[in-house]
């Protein structure tokens, strides 16, 4: 799979990396290059094969619902670039 | 060399209980080692003050008989590990200034073994290279160099700084994560033993996640009893993640034995892989004729999806990691690059915050998730990787265990292998399978190359057997009297 | 019940589908172990998961999973034993991981139905398509500051569960009804508490038109975030109305998301979130597929109360009460309690005339709710029995409810209290008859000529007793004493 610049600009956004347009043919043809050595995959028959999501075992133990956690706040906020009475202060958000 | 420096933990422990010497003065010597040996740079912080405070407190548990089993060791935690109040980078500029308030399970965990913390190890950045030359905080040097020439070599990666304080003697141990050979492969490559255990051994919680279905903590040690001491202090079950699993942990280093009698080792033949130094081939085959002289039967046995190992770990780890860095955008903590609206400060902190490897795998890992080309690449890839445990686990119905070299090269100079990531990528070729499924593995030190570069052997083991593979590397470790320093190290401090 | 909307060209109906986000009643969040409750200072629920801080990993809520089981039982679902939480991507403040945590490919409940009971007396199956669990996301607060967002994530990971139907309501009543009936089962399951004024009860309207007789479904809007019975039926047709006039307009619709804007009663299109979308879902790796077992969800549904549709049918079958009285009774399970306590060994139907008429008259007189009234079931039910053992007549009885539901206590108390027990004492009404035939001549002869004309003396016979008369005894009294119509 050959991936062109508009293609790189696309995940880019959604991956919320700025990759400026000067250095989109370069990063094409690297993950281009990545994704084809990655294809040699479709060699593999997996006809009937389950994906496999988890080499654990299922049966792991829920939480109880138990309210044992937050009333932290200092710990929440202790990283934060900005606050405001407590709260994250981030860009406008425009709705 | 301080003479201090050249204990392993069980020689350390036993003079530390005998009271021959304080924790105190095994800090200092190893305070020491760490200044002496800062051009490597082993360490992105250093935390001289809390471990002198942790030692004093150490030695005073052992007054009181209170000690514990690992008190007055110092060690090195990864910096991916979160530490409270130490900062905590991930070797990313992301999170420049980060400190995290809590601690995370593991490190907690050898804390209250006695541990005392000598600093955070540097690594590649979101534990994402196999040679440390991605770090925000600049490459590690490895402390050995080719015989006859200074050039700098890597320590391998991502734990590349653990390694290279554990080979230099900075640290007796060191923490590292291991994704896709993270811990095996700079253990090799620095002359020590590094042992990822089977996946859900030890907690994930509190270590900065990279790939989450793959991710192990394990212990970086110069010996096999001390990995066994040191994995005992950080395995155990988590209820703050439900990918920790509940069993038991066996007391690994009481039960050590170097007895491989009726053992079974299996050599996987598509091991034998295309432009493997003749050299690892060797000490490869010479491993075997250690263990068939110490009573094993060696076997060849065929895992025949190894070769797609590779491309599936490539399209695994980073889908997962691609969700996994979404939370550093520069909102609630760490890098903020103000842009003029909330979109560009996102793109800005986040292409300002990660470097290229980062965003590389970013990118992979968004692509192959992104609408139209899921089933096409992840669905596909887990298909694989099923099929991948699947050869291990029949393979594991007529063996105990696996040996394979750790990795396919001999460790190579900082910006060798740079231009091509893929290259880059089949360093971990020995290593990526057994994380793919999940499986308990160790890499020990057992010969040198031609140039007098240190070699490890990887044993491989089932589930859970964390025990057959120590007694296996234990053996071998017997078998290879691997004591090398590296070059160098003889003269300082 | 057919809606139509009328335009130039023709007759339009429309097809609406509804996906309800309802709060799961739970202490703690569906990850992580932070306080759900409403309101608090911001950042206060919050813990260090729900902040997005590294390496902070999900933990899946037991009762979570046990109420979004109860609740696909409820709606006669389909519950999959195995099911998967995904990670849905995108960037937002208020999602600190960058992905919402819900249930995609493989939800907790598969396909059920929701009987909605019509005006007229019918009914009528609205199938429910699938329900998953998933975790909110925190609060944008926009208007604190002048050019920035605050963000508080005491909301952040509680756990919703969203529910969707198939498109097969037909009008904004239906809606309506259907919010209505899927909000009762949900408060007699206890699994939402079904508080739309905090949002704990919200709904995404996808509304598409057709012309009459056409089978395909027409290009849909999706409506969001309805927090009121009210907006769900204004914004619904409003927006089917701007969709038929679009379209005899020659326009098309375009499939997008808009905003109900309660104010000006329309909706409008939220372009900001148009962006093309691509959320890469993919199983979670930090959680392990959710595996139930069959024993698992039989031990649920063996719990399960009884739903308002049996209930409803056992109220009419047992207590022979109407359809619209049974509907009005079970619509809060608090209700059909009360009523069942209070009819227990009595006259169900003249219970239920009290429940329905009096008290409620009286709570919503006083602002309160059932669980609030000042007359407990027993008490009403005491009431009843002293109007069956003829200690005091129906009229009576609302004096002593009215000073019940002020002071609380005893009716039998109050009528001692207060003197209010039933004349039904013969020699004690006698005279008074007596006296009234012979001061009023007049109106006995007016009694051979109009038998109603009874009902002056009965009337007098009262007034003179303050009330307190037994009004069967008078009736027999009077019958014997006038003269009867010829």
């Amino acid at each position: 799979m050959a991936l062109d610049p508009s293609t790189v600009a696309r995940i880019a956004e959604l991956a919320r990396i700025d990759v400026p347009e000067g250095e989109r043919s370069r990063l094409a043809l690297e993950l281009s290059h990545i994704l084809g050595w990655i294809e040699q995959l479709g060699e593999v028959d997996t006809d009937d094969v389950e994906p496999l999501r988890s080499v654990m075992a299922i049966e792991r133990p829920w939480r109880p619902d138990v309210a044992d956690d937050g009333e932290r706040r200092e710990d929440v906020l202790a990283n934060a670039p900005k606050t405001h009475d407590g709260c994250f202060v981030v860009p406008r958000v425009i709705e | 060399m301080n003479e201090l420096l050249g204990l392993s933990i069980t020689q350390a422990a036993a003079r530390l209980a005998a009271r021959e010497i304080s924790a105190r003065e095994l800090t200092l010597a190893h305070l020491d080692a760490m200044e002496a040996y800062r051009s490597l740079n082993a360490f992105i912080t250093e935390t001289p003050e809390r471990a002198l405070a942790m030692a004093e407190a150490s030695d005073g548990r052992i007054g009181r008989g209170e000690a514990a089993s690992l008190e007055g060791i110092p060690i090195g935690m990864k910096d991916l590990y979160c530490t409270a109040d130490i900062p905590t980078t991930a070797g990313s500029r992301i999170l420049a200034g980060f400190v995290p308030t809590y601690e995370s399970t593991v490190s907690a965990n050898l804390w209250d073994a006695g541990c005392v913390c000598l600093g955070k190890t540097n690594l590649d950045e979101f534990a994402m290279g196999s040679a440390n030359v991605t770090s925000h905080h600049g490459h590690v040097t490895s402390p050995w160099t080719r015989a006859g020439d200074n050039a700098a070599l890597v320590p391998g990666g991502s734990s590349g700084g653990s390694a290279a304080a554990v080979a230099a003697r900075i640290a007796m141990a060191a923490t590292g994560t291991d994704t896709g050979g993270s811990i095996r492969q700079p253990a090799a490559f620095t002359g020590i033993v590094g042992m990822k255990p089977t996946y859900g051994r030890c907690s994930r919680w509190g270590i900065v996640a990279f790939a989450s279905s793959l991710d192990q903590a394990g212990p970086m040690t110069r010996t096999v009893a001390d990995a066994a001491l040191m994995l005992q202090a950080m395995a155990g079950f988590d209820s703050k993640d439900m990918t920790s699993a509940d069993h038991e942990v066996p007391d690994w280093s009481g039960l050590l034995k170097a007895d491989v009698r009726g053992l079974r080792i299996g050599i996987p033949k598509e091991y034998r892989v295309d432009a493997m130094p003749e050299e690892i081939e060797r000490l490869w085959q010479r491993g075997a004729e250690w263990l068939r002289a110490a009573g094993a039967e060696l076997v060849e046995v065929s895992l025949p999806h190894t070769r797609y190992a590779l491309p599936t770990y490539y399209i695994i780890a980073p889908a997962e990691a691609s969700s996994n860095l979404a939370r550093y955008d520069g909102m609630r903590f760490g890098l903020r690059e103000e842009a003029e609206d909330l979109t560009r400060t996102y793109m800005r902190s986040r292409a300002e915050g990660f470097g290229a490897e980062v965003q590389r795998r970013v990118l992979i890992g968004t692509y192959v998730l992104s609408a139209g080309y899921y089933d096409a690449y992840y669905v596909k890839a887990q298909k694989v990787r099923r099929r991948i445990a699947e050869d291990f686990s029949a393979v594991f119905e007529r063996v105990d265990a696996l040996l394979t070299p750790t990795a396919p090269s001999a460790p190579f100079r900082i910006g060798e292998k740079m231009d091509d990531p893929v290259a880059m990528y089949l360093n971990d070729v020995f290593t990526v399978p057994s994380s793919l499924a999940g499986l308990p593995g160790i890499s020990v030190p057992a010969g040198l190359d031609g140039q007098g570069l240190p070699l490890g052997l990887q044993v491989l083991g089932r589930a859970w057997d964390e025990q057959t593979v120590l007694d296996v590397a234990l053996a071998l470790e017997e078998a290879a009297g691997f004591a090398t320093l590296p070059y160098g190290l003889g003269e300082a401090p | 019940m057919s809606y139509r909307i009328a335009g130039g060209t023709g007759e339009w109906e429309i097809v609406v589908g509804l996906e309800v986000h309802a709060q799961v009643t739970t202490a703690s969040k569906l990850f992580s172990g932070a306080s759900t409750a409403f309101g608090g200072e911001p950042n206060t629920h919050v813990a260090l998961l729900d902040a997005g801080l590294p390496g902070m990993l999900p933990v899946l809520n037991a009762r979570a999973v046990e109420q979004a089981v109860t609740t696909g039982l409820g709606l006669d679902a389909q519950i999959n034993l195995l099911s998967t939480f995904e990670r849905k991507n995108y960037f937002y403040p208020d999602l600190p991981l960058g992905y919402q945590i819900s249930q995609y490919q493989e939800p907790i409940v598969g396909r059920g139905a929701l009987l909605l009971d019509l005006p007229d007396g019918g009914t009528k199956s609205v199938g429910i398509t699938r329900l998953h669990l998933e975790a909110d996301a925190g609060k944008s607060l926009h208007d604190r500051l002048a050019d920035e967002t605050l963000i508080d994530l005491n909301r952040c990971g509680v756990a919703l569960m969203e529910i969707v139907s198939e498109p097969e309501i037909a009008s904004p009543e239906e809606a309506v009804l259907y919010m209505r009936k899927l909000r009762t089962i949900l408060r007699y399951l206890g699994t939402c508490d079904g508080d739309m004024e905090k949002g704990n009860l919200r709904c995404d309207a996808n509304v598409s038109v057709r012309r009459v007789g056409e089978r395909t479904l027409g290009t849909r809007c999706e409506i969001k975030n309805l927090n009121s019975m009210r907006f769900v039926a204004r914004a619904i047709d409003h927006e089917a109305r701007r969709q038929v006039d679009l379209i005899e307009a020659g326009g098309a619709v375009v499939q997008e998301t808009r905003l109900f804007d309660s104010e000006r009663g329309e909706t409008r299109s939220m372009r900001s979130k148009e962006e093309a979308h691509d959320y890469r879902y993919f199983p979670d790796p930090d959680l392990l597929p959710v595996q139930l077992t069959q024993d698992y969800v039989d031990r649920l549904k063996a719990s399960l109360p009884e739903l308002p549709d049996t209930k409803r049918l056992r109220f009419m079958a047992d207590y022979g009460l109407s359809a619209q009285d049974a509907d009005a009774l079970v619509a809060e399970r608090a209700t059909a309690d009360y009523f069942e306590v209070t009819a227990k060994g009595r006259d169900a139907k003249l219970a239920a005339n009290w429940v329905l008429n009096d008290l409620f008259g009286q709570l919503a007189a006083s602002g309160r709710t059932i669980e609030q009234s000042p007359v407990a079931p027993a008490q009403l039910g005491a009431l009843l029995d002293l109007i069956a053992e003829g200690t005091i007549s129906g009229k009576i009885a609302r004096d002593v409810f009215a000073a019940m539901a002020v002071d609380g206590g005893d009716p039998a108390a109050i009528v001692e209290a207060k003197g209010l027990r039933q004349v039904s004492d013969t020699s004690a009404l006698e005279p008074i008859v007596d006296r009234l035939i012979e001061d009023n001549p007049a109106q006995v002869e007016s009694c051979r000529k109009n038998p109603k004309a009874i009902g002056w003396f009965t009337g007098q016979v009262m007034k003179a007793t303050g009330g307190k008369a037994n009004p069967q005894l008078v009736g027999r009294l009077l019958a014997a004493k006038l003269p009867r119509a010829e």
